[in-house]
């Protein structure tokens, strides 16, 4: 089964800092639970070659619906995919996506985001935006081995299984992150 | 000019590994759509080709994310995730797939091109790579 547990807890620990007070139980919901299971395979393999594999759990299925809808301009590139492959992809991302069933509560990353808006982009999420709001351009878009925060795991060790805890960050040219 | 006839027969008989049964296939299937011989230079020249995209100014070619080197490593020029290299002798995963050909081929020549390759191209672009 293809469950995909994403561990948000950074993003609390990061939002304390920011002011915001959240237990971590309310990222994700499952300290400790290291590792998603393995992703799908063709999702992996069409969408993984060329950026690291965004768990479905850090968008809700709208957006989903709308990014594999426009697959000839994929920010700027071209990622078209033979139509068996857009539904059967389409239909894991939303099957797991932030709002799915598939976790017992809504996800943190989503919940502040209105039904209204569709982002197409995690980053434009509000609580990730919020996550990482303090973290200097040096090390980020300043950092050739980050560039973008586009880039997950460049500093999230476990973020293609799906686990953004704060005990495994390390970015690159800098070393752990901790909060204040 | 190095030129590369297509014989089925015989590129079956020299054909050792899936890459070249593939590829040959896919050589065929281009032949059928109208393709002459193929060319290791001229699909060397395509690889090499720098085309400056309409909408965005920006320089792209081929060896922007594989770089001109096919038997090196490349990096996506957006995002910067590693690509392994494109050679099928350093890299055996390499044209093994003709869906995976065909989908590579339409996704990264409309980016680069801004359009599809015809099958002359794709065919030419197919034997440098293999060669």
């Amino acid at each position: 089964m293809n469950r995909i547990y994403v561990n948000v807890w950074v993003l609390s620990g990061l939002l304390a800092a920011a002011g915001v007070a959240l237990a971590d139980e309310d990222w994700g919901g499952r300290r400790g639970a290291a590792v998603a299971p393995v992703q799908d395979a063709r999702y992996a393999r069409e969408c993984g070659s060329c950026h690291m594999a965004y768990p479905p759990g850090l968008l809700p299925a709208r957006s989903w619906q709308k990014l594999m809808g426009n697959l000839a301009d994929h920010f700027g590139d071209n990622a078209e995919l033979p139509p068996e492959d857009v539904a059967a992809i389409t239909a894991w991302l939303t099957g797991n996506a932030a709002d799915s069933p598939v976790y017992p509560r809504p996800q943190r990353i989503t919940a502040s985001l209105p039904d209204t808006v569709t982002p197409l982009r995690i980053t434009e999420l509000p609580a990730f935006a919020a996550a990482h709001r303090e973290l200097p351009a040096r090390l980020v878009s300043g950092n050739p081995q980050v560039k973008s925060l586009s880039q997950c795991s460049a500093c999230h060790r476990n973020a293609e299984a799906g686990s953004f805890n704060e005990r495994e960050i390390s970015i690159p040219g800098y070393g752990r992150w901790e909060d204040d | 000019m190095k030129s590369v006839l297509l014989s089925i027969p015989l590129a079956l008989l020299i054909a050792g590994t899936a890459a070249a049964d593939v590829v040959d296939e896919r050589l065929a299937a281009y032949q059928a759509q109208g393709a002459g011989e193929f060319s290791v230079a001229t699909g060397e020249a395509l690889w090499n080709r720098r085309v400056t995209d309409a909408r965005t100014g920006q320089s792209r070619s081929c060896t922007a994310c594989h770089t001109a080197n096919l038997s090196a490593a490349g990096r996506h020029v957006e995002t910067g995730k590693p690509i392994e290299p494109m050679k099928p002798a350093v890299n055996p995963k390499r044209l093994s797939d003709a869906r995976q050909i065909e989908k590579w081929f339409l996704r990264n020549c409309k980016w680069t091109f801004g359009r599809e390759c015809t099958p002359q191209e794709k065919g030419d672009l197919l034997v440098f790579i293999r060669n």
